[in-house]
C-alpha cells in the first residue's frame, strides 16, 4: 500500500489551475440544480441563484409521479447489466488480448463493428424481436442489449494487454488451467480498469433513453429516463421539472463514482515483477 | 502449416469455449439486425407499411446528389478533427496532474468527472442559456472584458463549434478517467529506475508514460473516433428546433439518418446512409489502429 | 316425487344459470396518446364515465412521452402491436393513411355530411376521397398575445388590430442596449417556433395568396405577387425594422413567459403555462388582419381507429370515439385542457366565450386554417432554411422563396406519386 503522500506546498500552482478547471467543469451542473429550486416562472430570468428558491419540484417528483417505482426499476436494471457486463467483457476481453488462436484478430474486429452502427436504427428491428420472441412486457426486453458490450470489451482488451505475458505463463507452468488463470492471476491486474467499466456501465444504462422509451409499454417496467420524460411536452418543456429529474438521476451514479473511484486509487502492486 | 502443439490446441479450444456465448449474442443481437438494417437500404419503407418494394441502388445514387448528406458528412469530420484531439490532449494533461497530486486527487476526480454524468438534455440547455446571443453568460463575459458579442447559435460558421466544445466538455470525464487508470497500471519501478538514471521529466514522459499508455491511447482514440462520428445527442438538444441548423451548420450523420427514418419515415434512404456511415468508421477505426498502435517491450 | 322436484330445481336454476353463461365478456380496447399531464388525467375521468355508461366495455388508456411519441407509434404498428383507437397530431394523418395505418371512421357515427355540419372547418383536412379517418375533441388556433404592462408603458390601450399597426408598435416597443443588442423583443421571431406556422397558412391568406391549391397537389406560397409580398413581410421584422431576433431567449414562448417580448403570436396551448406562472399580465387578441383578411392557424390533436381493428372491438372503439366527441365532453375539455371543442356549438357557447383569454381563440375558428403537412418537420424546415438564407446569408427573399417553393413541391410530389 503506497503511504499517503502530505500535502506539499510545491503543488499549489497544480492545484489552482485544476481548481480553474473544475470550476468551468462543474459550472453547468450547478446551474442544473439550481434550476430544480426554481419556480416555473422564475427559470426564464437565466439567472444563476433561484428566486424564490422551492422545493415544489421535488415534492411534485417524490409525490405525484411514480419515481420510486422508475427508480427502483433503474436500478435493478442497472445491476443485472453491470454484472453480465463485468463478467463477460472482462473474459472476452482477456481472451482476445492474451490467448493465442486463430481468427482472434477477425473476431476483435467483428465485436468492434458492433459499435460503428448508431442504435437508432437497431430499434425497429430490436422491437419486432422483441415482440416475435414474446419478451414484451418484461424486463428481459429492457435489458438485453446491453448484457454483452463491445465497448467493454475492447476497454478490457487494451488493459489486459498491459498485462506482463511471463506471469500468465508462470502460472500455465504451475499447471493452472485457462480460466483459472484469467481468474486469478489476470483479473486483478487489472481492477482499476473494471472500476471503470462498472461505472461507464452504470451510467450508461441507468441514463439509457432511447431503447427503454420505444420498448416500455407498461407503466410498471418505466425506468428513470422514461419516466422523467413526462416534463418535456409539446410546445412546453417544463425545465425545471426537466432539471429536477436530471439533478436527481446524477445522485445515484455520483456515489456510484465515489465508491469505485477508490479502486482507481488503490492501483496495482506489481512490485513482484522484475524490470 | 505448422502443426499446433497440444499444448497450444488446448489453449485454443478454451479460448472458443469463453467467446460461445458472446459471440453468439452478439450475432444474434447486434450483427443479424444490423444486416436487416442494411437489406432495408435496398428496399423502400415507411416503417408502416406491409409492403416494401425493392428499388435496388437507387436510395444509394440519392446520396450522391443529396446536397444535405454533403453538408452533415462535412460537419461530421469537423467534429472529430475539432473534438477529438483537444479532447485528448486535455484529458491527458489533467489526468498526468490530478496523478500528480499528494492529496486531494479523489475531489478533482470527481470534480472533473460531473460533467460526464450530467443528463445530455440538461447540460444542453445550460449550453444554449450560455452561449445566447443577447444575455447569454458567454456574450456577458466577452462584453465585459471589451470583446464583441458573438452570434453564436445563430451563425452557421460559429454553430458547430458550440456544440463541439459541449461534446469536449462532456467527454473529458470519461477520458481522464480512463487515463488514469492507464496511468496507474504503469509500474513504479519504471520511474523509480528513471529516477536513479537522471532522466528529465520530458524523457520520461516521452520514453516511458506515452509508450506505456499506449493501449490507453489507442482504445481512447478509437472509442472517441467511433463515438464522435455518431454525435447526435448534443446537435439534437442544442441546435434550435433539433434540426441541425442553422443551415445544416451542425447536422450530423446520425442526426440526419433520425431525421430520414423517424421523421420522414424514409427508412429505406436511412439504412442507406447508415451503411455509408458504417463504412467510413470502419475504415477510420481500423486506420487509426494502425497508425497508433505500438507493440511495447517489458 | 323426490325425484322430480330434484329434476325441477335443477332445471329452475339451469334456467337461471345459463343467460349469465351467455353473458358477454366485456370487450377491451386501447386507447394511446402523448403524455400531458391534464389530458391524461381528463381521460381517466372520462374512461371512468364512458364504462359506467357502457358496461360491456373496457377501455385501456396508455401514455407515452411526448418527444418519441411518433416513434413508439411507428415500432409499434410496424410489430403489429399498436392500440386500437390512437391520438395523433392531425399533421400526422396523411402519412399514416397513405401508409395504410388507419381506417376511415365508421361511417354511422361519422358521416362526411354530419361532421362536416357540426365540426369546425379546420377538420375537414383529414379528409380523404372524401372519406374522413379521424375526428378531434379539441382543436387549437393561432392568436396575439401581448403583455399589457409593456403596452401600457409605451401608450398603448388597446393590442393592435392590422398587421401595419402591428409593426408600428412592435417598433416602439422594442428596445436595445447601447451596444445595440437585443434588450426585448417588439415581436417575437421564431421560425421553429410559431412563426413557420404563422407564415403558411396565415401570412400568405392575409396577402391574399392561398397556400396550397385545392386538391392539396401544388405549392402556392409563390403563385402571385402576393406571396412574394408575404414572405417579405416576414423577413423584414427582423432584417429591416429589427422587431425580433430567432432564438432570442432560446425560443419565442421562452421570451414571451419572462416579460422580454412585447407581442408574441402564439397558440391557445400556451395558455396552460402562462396562467400556472401566474405572474404575467398578458392579454389575448385576435390575429390582427390585413386589408380586410383575417385568418388563423388551426392545428390539433385527433383521434383514429387503426385498420386491422374489427368486429366486436370495431364497435367498441366507435362508441368510445363518438363518446370523446360529444359535445358535453369537448365543453369540460375547453375547461379543463384550454384546447377549444372541435364543434362549431362549442364556439358559440355563451359560457365559454366569457373567459377573456380563450375567447379571442375561440372566435378565430370560423376562420382557421390548417395545413396539408405530408411531413411536418421537413416542412416546417423549409421554411426555417428560407428565413435563415434571407437572415444570415444575405439572400434575395424572392429568390429563396422560389426555392422554397420548389423544395416544398418535392415534398407533396413524392407523397402523391
Amino acid at each position: 500500500m503506497e503511504e499517503k503522500k502530505k500535502f506539499s506546498p510545491r503543488q499549489l500552482p497544480l492545484y489552482a489551475v485544476l481548481m480553474m478547471g473544475a470550476l468551468v467543469m462543474v459550472f453547468p451542473f450547478v446551474w442544473m440544480v439550481l434550476t430544480s429550486l426554481k419556480t416555473g416562472a422564475d427559470v426564464y430570468s437565466f439567472s444563476l441563484i433561484p428566486s424564490p428558491a422551492t422545493t415544489a419540484n421535488y415534492s411534485f417528483v417524490f409525490m405525484r409521479t411514480d419515481f420510486l417505482r422508475w427508480f427502483a426499476n433503474s436500478l435493478g436494471i442497472a445491476t443485472v447489466v453491470v454484472a453480465s457486463v463485468l463478467f463477460f467483457d472482462s473474459l472476452v476481453g482477456y481472451t482476445l488480448a492474451k490467448m493465442h488462436f486463430r481468427g482472434k484478430n477477425f473476431i476483435f474486429i467483428l465485436i468492434l463493428s458492433t459499435l460503428m452502427v448508431p442504435t437508432e436504427m437497431l430499434i425497429i428491428p430490436w422491437y419486432l424481436m422483441s415482440s416475435q420472441l414474446g419478451w414484451l412486457n418484461t424486463y428481459w426486453s429492457i435489458m438485453f442489449p446491453g448484457l454483452i458490450s463491445a465497448f467493454g470489451i475492447f476497454m478490457m482488451r487494451q488493459f489486459f494487454e498491459g498485462v506482463p505475458g511471463e506471469l500468465l505463463e508462470a502460472a500455465r507452468i504451475d499447471g493452472l488451467n485457462e480460466f483459472g488463470i484469467y481468474a486469478r492471476i489476470a483479473v486483478p491486474l487489472v481492477l482499476p480498469a473494471l472500476s471503470a467499466l462498472a461505472i461507464f456501465t452504470f451510467l450508461g444504462n441507468w441514463n439509457a433513453f432511447l431503447w427503454p422509451v420505444i420498448i416500455v409499454s407498461k407503466p410498471h417496467l418505466v425506468t428513470l429516463p422514461v419516466g422523467l420524460a413526462m416534463f418535456t411536452t409539446e410546445n412546453n418543456p417544463e425545465w425545471e421539472r426537466i432539471m429536477t429529474a436530471a439533478s436527481l438521476g446524477t445522485v445515484p451514479v455520483l456515489i456510484v463514482f465515489i465508491l469505485f473511484q477508490r479502486q482507481i486509487i488503490e492501483g496495482v502492486n506489481l512490485s513482484g515483477m522484475k524490470a | 502449416m505448422r502443426r499446433m502443439s497440444p499444448l497450444a490446441r488446448r489453449q485454443a479450444a478454451w479460448a472458443y469455449a469463453f467467446l460461445v456465448i458472446p459471440l453468439v449474442f452478439f450475432l444474434w443481437i447486434r450483427i443479424y439486425p444490423v444486416f436487416s438494417s442494411f437489406h432495408i437500404a435496398l428496399l423502400e419503407w415507411d416503417i408502416f407499411s406491409k409492403v416494401r418494394p425493392f428499388v435496388g441502388l437507387a436510395n444509394f445514387e440519392r446520396m450522391l446528389t443529396d446536397r444535405v448528406l454533403h453538408k452533415a458528412l462535412l460537419n461530421t469530420f469537423e467534429y472529430i478533427l475539432i473534438s477529438m484531439p483537444i479532447g485528448l490532449a486535455l484529458a491527458l494533461a489533467i489526468a498526468m496532474m490530478i496523478n500528480a497530486l499528494n492529496r486531494g486527487a479523489g475531489l478533482f476526480r470527481t470534480l472533473y468527472f460531473i460533467p460526464y454524468i450530467t443528463s445530455v438534455v440538461a447540460v444542453a440547455a445550460v449550453w444554449k442559456w450560455m452561449f445566447m446571443k443577447s444575455g447569454g453568460l458567454v456574450n456577458n463575459i466577452l462584453t465585459g472584458i471589451g470583446l464583441p458579442a458573438q452570434p453564436f447559435m445563430n451563425s452557421t460558421s460559429q454553430a458547430l463549434g458550440v456544440v463541439a466544445s459541449n461534446v469536449i466538455w462532456q467527454g473529458l470525464g470519461f477520458k481522464i478517467i480512463i487515463f488514469l487508470a492507464g496511468l496507474k497500471q504503469i509500474p513504479r519501478t519504471f520511474y523509480e529506475a528513471a529516477a536513479i538514471d537522471g532522466a528529465s521529466r520530458w524523457a520520461v514522459f516521452r520514453h516511458i508514460t506515452i509508450p506505456l499508455l499506449n493501449p490507453t491511447i489507442v482504445y481512447l482514440t478509437v472509442l472517441t473516433g467511433i463515438q464522435t462520428l455518431q454525435v447526435f445527442t448534443q446537435v439534437f438538444a442544442i441546435s434550435s428546433g433539433g434540426q441541425g441548423g442553422p443551415l445544416n451548420a451542425t447536422l450530423s450523420m446520425v442526426l440526419y439518418i433520425y431525421q430520414k427514418a423517424f421523421k420522414s419515415f424514409d427508412m429505406g434512404y436511412a439504412s442507406a446512409i447508415t451503411v455509408l456511415l458504417f463504412v467510413i468508421i470502419l475504415i477510420i477505426s481500423l486506420a487509426q489502429m494502425k497508425l497508433v498502435t505500438r507493440k511495447v517491450e517489458y | 316425487m323426490k325425484k322430480l322436484s330434484l329434476l325441477l330445481v335443477l332445471a329452475l336454476l339451469l334456467g337461471l344459470a345459463l343467460p349469465a353463461g351467455l353473458a358477454e365478456e366485456p370487450v377491451t380496447i386501447e386507447y394511446w396518446q402523448y403524455y400531458f399531464e391534464s389530458k391524461v388525467a381528463l381521460i381517466d375521468e372520462l374512461i371512468a364515465q364512458f364504462e359506467a355508461e357502457n358496461p360491456g366495455i373496457k377501455v385501456n388508456h396508455q401514455h407515452f412521452p411526448y418527444d418519441s411519441y411518433q416513434e413508439k407509434i411507428a415500432a409499434s404498428v410496424a410489430a403489429g402491436e399498436g392500440p386500437d383507437i390512437v391520438n395523433l397530431f392531425y399533421g400526422w394523418v396523411p402519412k399514416y393513411v397513405k401508409s395504410g395505418v388507419l381506417q376511415p371512421l365508421p361511417a354511422g357515427s361519422f358521416s362526411p355530411e354530419a361532421i362536416e355540419a357540426e365540426f369546425a372547418p379546420m377538420v375537414t383536412i383529414n379528409k380523404f376521397d372524401g372519406v374522413y379517418y379521424t375526428i378531434p375533441t379539441a382543436v387549437r388556433t393561432l392568436g396575439l398575445l401581448y403583455n399589457k404592462d409593456i403596452l401600457a408603458e409605451n401608450g398603448y390601450e388597446a393590442p393592435p388590430a392590422t398587421l401595419d399597426e402591428l409593426v408600428e408598435m412592435a417598433v416602439k416597443m422594442t428596445r436595445r442596449n447601447a451596444a445595440g443588442e437585443l434588450e426585448l423583443e417588439g415581436l417575437t421571431f421564431q421560425p421553429d417556433g410559431q412563426l413557420h406556422g404563422f407564415f403558411r397558412p396565415v401570412l400568405l391568406r392575409l396577402f391574399g395568396q392561398a397556400p396550397l391549391s385545392e386538391d392539396y397537389k401544388t405549392v402556392q406560397w409563390n403563385a402571385s405577387e402576393a406571396g412574394y409580398e408575404a414572405f417579405k413581410w416576414m423577413t423584414d421584422l427582423a432584417t429591416v425594422h429589427k422587431v425580433g431576433e430567432v432564438n432570442f431567449m432560446t425560443n419565442d414562448a421562452t421570451a414571451f413567459r419572462n416579460g422580454a417580448a412585447a407581442m408574441s403570436i402564439d397558440g391557445s396551448y400556451r395558455l396552460s403555462a402562462l396562467e400556472t406562472d401566474g405572474t404575467l399580465n398578458y392579454g389575448v387578441a385576435p390575429i390582427p388582419s390585413h386589408e380586410g383578411r383575417q385568418s388563423s392557424f388551426g392545428t390539433f390533436w385527433t383521434n383514429g381507429i387503426l385498420a386491422g381493428v374489427e368486429g366486436k372491438e370495431l364497435e367498441a372503439a366507435e362508441k368510445f370515439l363518438a363518446f370523446l366527441t360529444s359535445e358535453p365532453v369537448m365543453r369540460t375539455w375547453t375547461q379543463r385542457i384550454g384546447e377549444i371543442g372541435a364543434r362549431t356549438s362549442i364556439a358559440q357557447d355563451e359560457e365559454l366565450l366569457k373567459d377573456e383569454k380563450l375567447a379571442p381563440f375561440i372566435e378565430m375558428l370560423p376562420v382557421a386554417d390548417s395545413y396539408f403537412y405530408v411531413d411536418e418537420a421537413a416542412d416546417r424546415k423549409i421554411v426555417v432554411d428560407a428565413v435563415d438564407m434571407v437572415l444570415l446569408n444575405d439572400m434575395d427573399p424572392r429568390e429563396v422563396l422560389d426555392w422554397a417553393v420548389n423544395e416544398a413541391q418535392a415534398l407533396l410530389d413524392s407523397y402523391w406519386k
